[in-house]
């Protein structure tokens, strides 16, 4: 957005010419007249075809059989076969994409036509369900545009998604004849069954010349890695079975293969496995003796026994994928479904969407070679493993493999990412399942770095009217030898701050920014005055702090800066009989808090507290006049998954006869406000990210027999 | 001046008329004048019997896909060992597996030709690989064979490139046309085209080559090398120059390129046209046409003014303040601004198509480069500009990660190749992904140990668990009396107390056998005597028995009480991948001598936390064992006192965070322990005086202490740097020492003197 902004602001004004007031009447009505025309006119222009649109629409209430029919003469043109050193750069034009702020391409599907040869016979099915399901997703999704001039991507609607169903040479005419087709540039083809007997080449047979393809069964050879797009060949058991997500556990097999028609030789490598192995080991095949209407693909048979297929697939720890005549396997969609981690032996295959999914994380591969040592090799790996992988596997499924919509979706996305890479989706949107995204954090200061301590930091005093501890505490905080810069943001807009020749004399910048509004979220404003990584926020009433603890605070959060590092330490407290969380300011052995009336933090956050406080929290807090601390440590510890770090013992921080706990006020409708903060942030954030430890930081010296005047912090308060 | 801007005025409004009249079919396209255009978009018709329409596969077919008659998998898989050869190699038909199964993964070099020197940076290459953990020195065992014969620069205009390697090649008896070998090259090609072209035949060999092209990339097999120069350290390396997570994280510019510009030949197009972008605010591209002999014959109308500019901007300035950096292919595709770019945190904006980007394998350059199109330069400057801020940030911390993991010194660019192969041999024993690019980078990430990323210290945050509750007491334990000391018994009757202590192990690091079952105590954990090998060495060794995360180290005249332990183990479940524990010692730099020094005495500072007490992860006993080359460990057998100092640099070259200190009882830090050793020599147990001063004169101690001083020094130099942080804090209980009831504190006990 702000790209966006940036950018018209720069052209606007210069357009229209300044003019003198009569001139500018003058041309103002002009231009109206002129405008009125253009309005008729349009009108005049568009109203016929709008009715003719409204026509395609009804048109949609077709029948499959209606399509036009293109009859193909015998010696139209035949496209270039597949070029195998096509990469993007060298076979996609990418112009037709064009740079657009919202990073997405255009894709255009073809309309359906029914072509026939010479003789009026058809040259394949018109169009297969699925690749039906897979052009209506495209249509319904973001990608879709039905201009033509604006596509960069060409989806044909010729169904190619079976080699098997099509005739190759006339089906290849079909393509050369396309409006677009350009030699097949920025095309896209999705097949999953490619090849045919003797051979079973592991790409669409169909001459393509330079289209891309989404191909289920690509070897190392066929592919042209980061120009094609290796798909999944689809199951359409997906869509007829419902297998429930299984959760971990033991399961009944340890290894099953349910495929049927296995080669000889490694049905006899697998029945060695189990002859060695036993029971853990189920060799399943096709079922001889079925009675008439019981559908064989449902069925599978080991000896006598009766298996339902694919329920039989979520017995098993571990499911084997085996290579038949061709590389892609429709059974590891339903191994996935089944949540069972698929055995790939098939080598030289590309598995599905590989260029995006780790798929060491879901399944196990193993050479062919080494199919003997598979009992061995499964049972190295880890339990815990074992139960991510199912996890993983079931994953894939939902997000990749259950639907042709999954299918076509994920690989327009990765063909979007390779034009528009600087907004591709990241590894770990690809790969972690919905649980880990929630679970896990990724800390966006992830890089352990311990800042030099030559930077310093900014001290950001709020302050409303009290001036005269305003200044006391600037004093204090001056003689800090690592400050550089002082920050006072004045919430008051009723007043002016005092004049800068009654401010006091210190040796670094001291700044005054005016706020517009008396909001306790000024103070975590990431105000350009703040050069340093390194943020103190200090109440303008915290006076007892001494030089050397702040100065020891400064270190400490170079040692964590990625945590809030600060002074007063709080807890939260489930109370049980309440059944919520409480605000503890008691003395504890734990914290889980440090305020933020004293506390060192990274100016990161306070731009994450500006611009990305979830929910209507910031709200919540200017509207209370309370919790803005609360609500930091709550965003600190969510984004970082790391607990807070208390320093030093001190426990008064406004004057040495106040009692040791302090705050706003001490009554009983300030904790009950905190506690009401406390639950209604874990409810925004849908989780309790503080952490609680039991420790805080201290000198390493602090408190030891030790000359003090050798110690590096030796003026450490006690209390 | 009125009238001109009157007619101009009506110029433009008479042609937009007409364009609207005459044009109104193609302006229709534009939907500004009503939302009705996106109500009538043409979508894909749903089709009335589409219900009806059949599926793309009868589920009989497939399910029963194949069609046994024909070739066997055997017969198949023999078949295409005839067909991909050479130019269409794959493991599986090039590479000997079986040759790895025997002595595992090895790698051996051949020896180096007489007369026949090599260049500093082949020299560096092969030192890393006889420095590597996985070197040996016997063919018969190896995996993968490495040429004496310097192939770096094919370039056959250039006065490294050695002559008739063909011939040198078919008359090794080991070359078995290529297969299992590895190559090692960095310039491939010559003037005009720069192909790929080798100048001998390499087979079967896999290609661990600069500047690759996709082309001629065989993937899976062959492997992307950064391209690096001859003054690249050997080890170590110098670290990346992101010093701060700065916010917003723009620098002074964002987009910066100076280099060549070429006015002919390959390459010349893309660095032609690297001037467009210049705008001489944020946007700093300088080109210069002064390079080589004759370049003056070639020259144009821009260079006189390019050359001037040129030489206005510093090229260091620049990398240190700039956002992006432009890395354009050269007259080959990689280039040295690739490492210099990634070191500097500059995020490298790559605009060489059809570059197969280094370890691309492996790595996910998408996390931390942008990878731009030759063809649309002029879209950079947009698009760099719109990524959003916390992805800059991100972007800089990764280059950061990648330069220190993968690519700062020799040493890492060749492990991590041969780490890259390694992890081919077996596919279901090798590194996720994510394992390589997360920290602390997949060299130090052994998947011998585990696959399992939730049993490394380094990633509880980001698979969201946390580490076992419990942890595994390791006493070392060196009296040679026939019965158990009465130290060791406190201490085992201490440890066993903690509610954490899941087992105690006692390693016996004596000659004579330990003492019966029955002369040890009874106690609520199980207790296990190892057999130890009387190595130093040993106390690092992955013993199965440790089945926790967390191993509490110990000496055997430790003392440590209950609470202690407690509060250490609650601390350490903070802090997983460090060391925390009690007695700590500082290093530090000694000018006067020039070499590093170590102080036990009272500091402000600590860097190393001693082994005989304190919490770590058991991985690090598996890094210490399996990573460190073997002459690393017989260094610290022959040195007494350095084990746990090897330790420690381990583990702070791992994680870059200084060790953690936990409160310990007074009288526990004073307490120095008349000490009873193994009579049986060097194998003795070190004692360190914790607080008392290093320098006891004429003593043994000194003798350990000086001892002490070269280790760490030979450390730091097999290291290639010092990788000791310090840290200035200790971590007490939140109540310690406080003036509060003892009543109110958990670990009262730890502030008794």
């Amino acid at each position: 957005i702000m790209c966006a902004s940036a950018k018209y602001n720069t052209r606007g004004p210069a357009l229209i010419p300044r003019m003198k007031t009569k001139h500018r009447i003058y041309y103002i009505t002009l231009f109206s007249i002129v405008l009125l025309g253009l309005i008729a006119t349009g009108m005049f222009q568009f109203w016929p075809h709008s009715i003719e649109s409204s026509n395609d629409w009804t048109v949609e209430k077709r029948s499959v059989h209606d399509v036009p029919v293109v009859k193909l003469p015998a010696d139209s043109p035949i496209p270039e076969r597949g070029d195998l050193s096509c990469r993007m750069h060298t076979c996609f034009d990418v112009y037709r994409c064009g740079f657009n702020p919202k990073n997405k391409i255009k894709v255009y599907i073809y309309s359906l036509k029914k072509y026939v040869d010479e003789y009026g016979t058809s040259v394949s099915n018109t169009i297969s369900r699925e690749y039906n399901e897979l052009l209506t997703a495209i249509s319904d999704s973001e990608f879709y545009t039905d201009d033509v001039n604006r596509a960069c991507l060409f989806v044909p609607s010729i169904d190619v998604l079976n080699q098997n169903a099509l005739r190759i040479k006339e089906t290849a005419q079909a393509l050369a004849q396309l409006s677009r087709w350009d030699r097949g540039t920025n095309h896209l083809l999705f097949n999953m069954l490619p090849g045919g007997p003797p051979d079973y080449n592991t790409a669409l047979d169909v001459p393509r010349d330079r289209a891309l393809l989404a191909g289920g069964g690509f070897s190392t050879w066929t592919y042209r890695q980061g120009y094609d797009v290796s798909i999944p060949v689809y199951s359409p058991l997906s869509g007829e079975v419902d297998l429930p997500e299984r959760g971990p556990g033991p399961r009944r097999y340890f290894i099953l293969s349910s495929q049927m028609a296995l080669h000889p030789e490694y049905r006899l490598e697998l029945e060695a496995l189990q002859a060695e192995n036993g029971e853990s080991v189920l060799i399943l095949d096709k079922c001889t003796n079925l009675s008439d209407g019981v559908p064989a693909v449902r069925k599978r048979c080991y000896k006598n026994q009766v298996f339902d297929y694919p329920q039989v697939l979520q017995e098993s720890t571990f499911c084997v994928v085996l290579r038949g005549a061709r590389l892609g396997q429709a059974v590891l969609s339903d191994v996935l479904q089944a949540g069972c981690v698929p055995v790939i032996i098939a080598d030289s295959y590309i598995l599905p969407f590989s260029e995006v999914l780790d798929w060491k994380r879901a399944s196990v591969v193993i050479p062919e070679e080494k199919m003997p040592e598979m009992y061995s090799i499964l049972q190295s790996i880890p339990q815990r493993q074992i139960e991510e992988m199912q996890r993983q596997a079931r994953w894939f499924w939902e997000a990749y493999f259950r639907s042709m919509k999954a299918i076509a979706l994920a690989t327009l996305q990765i063909i979007n990412d390779r034009i528009y890479p600087y907004a591709a989706i990241s590894y770990e949107e690809w790969n972690d399942p919905p649980a880990v995204k929630w679970s896990s954090v990724s800390n966006p200061l992830f890089l352990p770095l311990i800042p030099p301590q030559s930077q310093g930091f900014t001290a950001i005093v709020l302050t409303y009217d009290r001036v005269e501890s305003l200044f006391r505490v600037i004093t204090e905080v001056s003689k800090v030898p690592s400050l550089s810069k002082l920050l006072v943001v004045w919430n008051n807009q009723n007043k002016n701050p005092p004049e800068d020749s009654l401010w006091p004399k210190i040796r670094v910048p001291l700044k005054v920014v005016r706020t517009a509004e008396n909001k306790l979220s000024n103070r975590f404003f990431p105000y350009d005055e703040i050069e340093t990584e390194a943020v103190l926020a200090i109440d303008d009433d915290i006076i007892m702090l001494t030089s050397d603890e702040l100065q020891f605070g400064y270190e400490v959060w170079r040692e964590f800066p990625d945590r809030l590092v600060g002074y007063p330490g709080r807890l939260h407290l489930w109370d049980h009989e309440m059944n919520k969380w409480k605000y503890e300011s008691e003395w504890t052995n734990e914290v889980s808090m440090v305020l933020t009336g004293a506390a060192f933090y990274h100016k990161y956050f306070n731009y994450l507290y500006t611009y990305k406080m979830p929910g209507d929290i910031k709200n919540w807090v200017d509207a209370h006049m309370n919790c803005e601390d609360i609500a930091m440590n709550f965003l600190v510890a969510n984004v970082t998954g790391k607990s807070v770090i208390k320093v030093t013992p001190r426990k008064k921080f406004k004057c040495p006869e106040c009692t040791a706990i302090d705050g706003l006020s001490l009554d009983q409708t300030h904790m009950v406000e905190r506690s009401e903060c406390i639950n209604k942030f874990a409810s925004v954030f849908g989780t309790m990210p503080l952490k609680v430890v039991e420790h805080r930081a201290d000198p390493v010296l602090y408190k030891d027999d030790f000359p003090e005047k050798l110690k590096s912090f030796p003026n450490i308060g006690s209390l | 001046m009125q009238t001109r801007k009157k007619y101009i005025f009506l110029t433009f409004l008479a042609s937009w008329l007409l364009l609207f009249l005459f044009g109104g079919d193609q302006l229709r396209h534009f939907a500004f004048f009503s939302g009705r255009k996106a109500k009538a978009r043409r979508s894909w018709p749903h089709w009335t019997d589409r219900s009806l329409l059949k599926s793309f596969a009868d589920p009989e077919e497939l399910q029963r896909d194949g069609d046994p008659a024909l070739l066997s998998p055997r017969e198949r898989r023999a078949a295409r060992l005839s067909v991909h050869r050479s130019s269409s190699c794959r493991m599986e038909t090039c590479f000997d597996f079986s040759r790895c199964e025997k002595h595992g993964f090895k790698v051996f070099t051949y020896p180096q030709e007489r007369g026949q020197p090599v260049s500093e940076s082949y020299g560096k290459i092969l030192s890393s690989i006889e420095r590597s953990r996985y070197h040996t020195g016997n063919p018969e065992e190896a995996c993968l064979f490495i040429l004496g014969i310097d192939t770096l620069d094919r370039d056959h205009l250039s006065g490294q490139y050695v002559r008739n390697v063909d011939e040198k090649i078919r008359g090794f008896p080991l070359w078995n046309g290529g297969r299992n070998h590895l190559i090692f090259n960095l310039y491939s090609g010559t003037w005009p085209n720069y192909t790929g072209e080798l100048g001998f035949d390499i087979g079967q060999a896999m290609l661990a080559k600069a500047s690759f092209d996709t082309d001629s990339f065989r993937p899976g097999f062959d492997i992307s090398i950064p391209l690096f120069s001859k003054e690249h350290p050997q080890r170590g390396g110098d670290r990346g120059w992101l010093y701060q997570d700065s916010l917003p994280p723009k620098k002074k510019y964002l987009l910066v390129f100076k280099g060549k510009r070429y006015l002919t030949g390959i390459g010349s197009g893309t660095r032609n046209a690297l001037h467009h972008i210049h705008n001489g605010k944020d946007i700093i591209s300088l080109t210069t046409c002064k390079h080589g002999k004759d370049w003056e014959k070639h020259k144009d109308t821009r260079c006189d003014k390019d050359n001037v500019d040129y030489e206005k901007f510093d090229y260091q300035e620049l990398l240190h303040n700039s956002t992006f950096c432009i890395v354009p292919r050269g007259r080959r595709l990689g280039s040295f601004r690739f490492l210099e770019a990634l070191q500097a945190a500059c995020i490298p904006v790559l605009l060489s198509d059809g570059w197969e980007l280094p370890f691309a394998e492996a790595i996910d350059w998408g996390k931390a480069a942008v990878v731009g199109s030759e063809r649309l330069l002029l879209q950079i400057p947009s698009a760099v500009r719109c990524i959003h801020p916390e992805r800059v940030l991100a972007f800089q911390q990764q280059t950061q990660l990648l330069w220190d993991a993968y690519f700062s010194s020799v040493d890492k660019i060749v492990h991590t190749t041969l780490e890259i192969i390694k992890d081919r041999l077996a596919p279901h024993r090798s590194r996720s992904r994510f394992l390589w690019n997360a920290l602390p980078g997949g060299l130090l990430v052994l998947p011998d140990f585990s696959t399992h990323v939730g049993d490394f210290p380094f990633y509880y945050l980001q698979h969201g668990s946390s580490p076992s509750k419990k942890f595994t007491a390791f006493i070392r334990a060196v009296s040679q009396a026939g019965s158990p000391s009465q130290s060791i018994l406190r201490l085992i009757q201490a440890v066993s107390a903690s509610q954490y202590c899941a087992q105690i192990l006692v390693l016996w690091s004596c000659e004579k056998p330990p003492p019966p079952s029955g002369k040890w105590p009874q106690t609520p954990v199980p207790l296990t005597i190892i057999q130890g090998r009387r190595k130093l060495s040993d106390r690092f060794f992955p013993f199965e028995a440790i089945q926790t995360d967390a191993v509490l180290s110990l000496d055997e005249h430790t003392i440590l009480s209950t609470s202690e332990v407690d509060f250490a183990f609650v601390v350490w479940r903070s802090f997983p991948e460090r060391i925390v524990g009690f007695p700590a010692q500082s290093h530090f730099w000694d000018p006067e001598q020039g070499r590093w020094g170590y102080t036990s005495k009272w500091n402000n500072e600590l860097s190393i936390v001693l082994t005989a007490a304190a919490f770590y992860h058991r991985y690090y006993h598996t890094l210490f064992t399996e990573y460190l080359p073997a002459g690393l460990r017989e260094l610290v057998d022959g040195l007494a006192a350095c084990e746990d100092i090897l330790m420690n640099v381990l583990v702070a070259a791992v994680t870059k965070l200084p060790p953690i200190k936990v409160t310990q009882r007074k009288q526990h830090k004073e307490a120095v322990a008349q000490q009873e050793q193994c009579r049986d020599g060097a194998a003795g147990i070190p004692q360190i005086p914790h607080s008392a001063p290093a320098a006891a004169k004429g003593t043994a101690g000194s003798r350990r202490s000086s001892q002490r001083q070269d280790c760490l020094d030979q450390l730091a130099d097999w290291f290639g740097y010092m990788p000791l942080v310090s840290s200035q804090l200790r971590l007490d209980p939140v109540l310690f020492k406080d003036q509060v009831s003892v009543l109110r504190k958990k670990y009262p006990r730890l502030e008794k003197p």
